[in-house]
């Protein structure tokens, strides 16, 4: 295995502290919202993460048209990784959103349209895992992720666009919020700061994750490939 | 006199927030380096193997 590339180390490096200046950025520059208080802080990192989450899913159904046209096995581990952070994120995203909606709405937890679609895509990505465990050939096993991140994909779409479509209590930032939204606020130029800063700097975060994973499953590959040439 | 009422305090719930958001990430962080590590400890025992094989 290669030694680790430089880039590589030098965007760990600025992953770190753009995370340090995200977190600075939303805990003490942006102001105090007047009606939720200190819990609206989370909403930074909430809507960073479900960026980032979606990204990786989109990422990873691209790649797996990489791997239906040239059929090279080096995207089935790009897709891997794009799943597998993108995971990590969502998984984050729907967490902190519980957190913040227990002392708005009352409730860790409901059956809108936007939670039950993020629910159903982070679902849909836990079972792709599942799923090619069962799968022993390693091109079935690609050419079937291929497929089904290529489907899986049209639910991140739904579940953006889902507050805006819906009747939805899920608040919309950027756009107009449907009637029944609870929790919606309007940003300050100060808050606008923190938010972008944070959707940057997740950006980068996921890009340096996102090539350490790749380098993993590039490994995995490696060691694989030897232990089927000693068995031979 | 001011007609303003404070915001209700919801920081326990800010501080959860970003505790569980670290530490997610802190625990995918260090899986990486576990499992990296344990695949080139792999290697490094099969190149051996194969080196007296052939």
């Amino acid at each position: 295995m290669k030694s680790k590339p430089f880039t590589l180390t030098i965007l760990d490096i600025v992953s770190l502290i753009l995370l340090g200046i995200s977190t600075y950025l939303a805990l003490v520059f942006a102001p105090t919202e007047a009606v939720m208080g200190q819990v609206q802080r989370v909403f930074y990192f909430h809507v960073a993460t479900a960026w980032v989450g979606m990204l990786g899913f989109i990422a990873a159904g691209l790649t797996g048209i990489a791997y239906l046209r040239s059929g090279n096995l080096k995207w089935d581990h790009i897709e891997v990784a794009a799943v597998e952070i993108s995971l990590v994120f969502f998984f984050l995203a729907i967490v902190l959103g519980a957190i913040w909606a227990r002392p708005v709405w009352n409730t860790w937890w409901t059956w809108d349209p936007r939670l039950t679609t993020a629910a159903i895509t982070e679902l849909i990505y836990i079972a792709y895992f599942m799923l090619r465990q069962g799968i022993e050939d390693p091109e079935r096993r690609a050419r079937f992720g291929a497929v089904y991140t290529l489907i899986g994909a049209v639910s991140v779409p739904i579940t953006f666009m889902a507050i805006r479509l819906f009747r939805t209590i899920h608040p919309v930032v950027i756009g107009t919020p449907s009637a029944e939204a609870q929790g919606g606020f309007n940003m300050t130029g100060d808050m606008k700061t923190a938010f972008f800063f944070a959707l940057f700097a997740f950006t980068i975060i996921f890009i340096d994750l996102f090539w350490n994973r790749i380098r993993l499953g590039e490994l995995a590959d490696q060691v694989e490939q030897l232990k089927l040439k000693i068995m031979r | 006199m001011s007609f303003l009422t404070p915001p209700p305090d919801t920081s326990g719930y800010m501080i959860a927030g970003y505790a569980i958001a670290f530490g997610v990430m802190l625990l995918y962080v260090i899986s990486l380096a576990v499992r990296f590590r344990s695949l080139q400890q792999d290697l490094m025992t099969l190149q051996d193997l194969d080196e007296t094989k052939s």
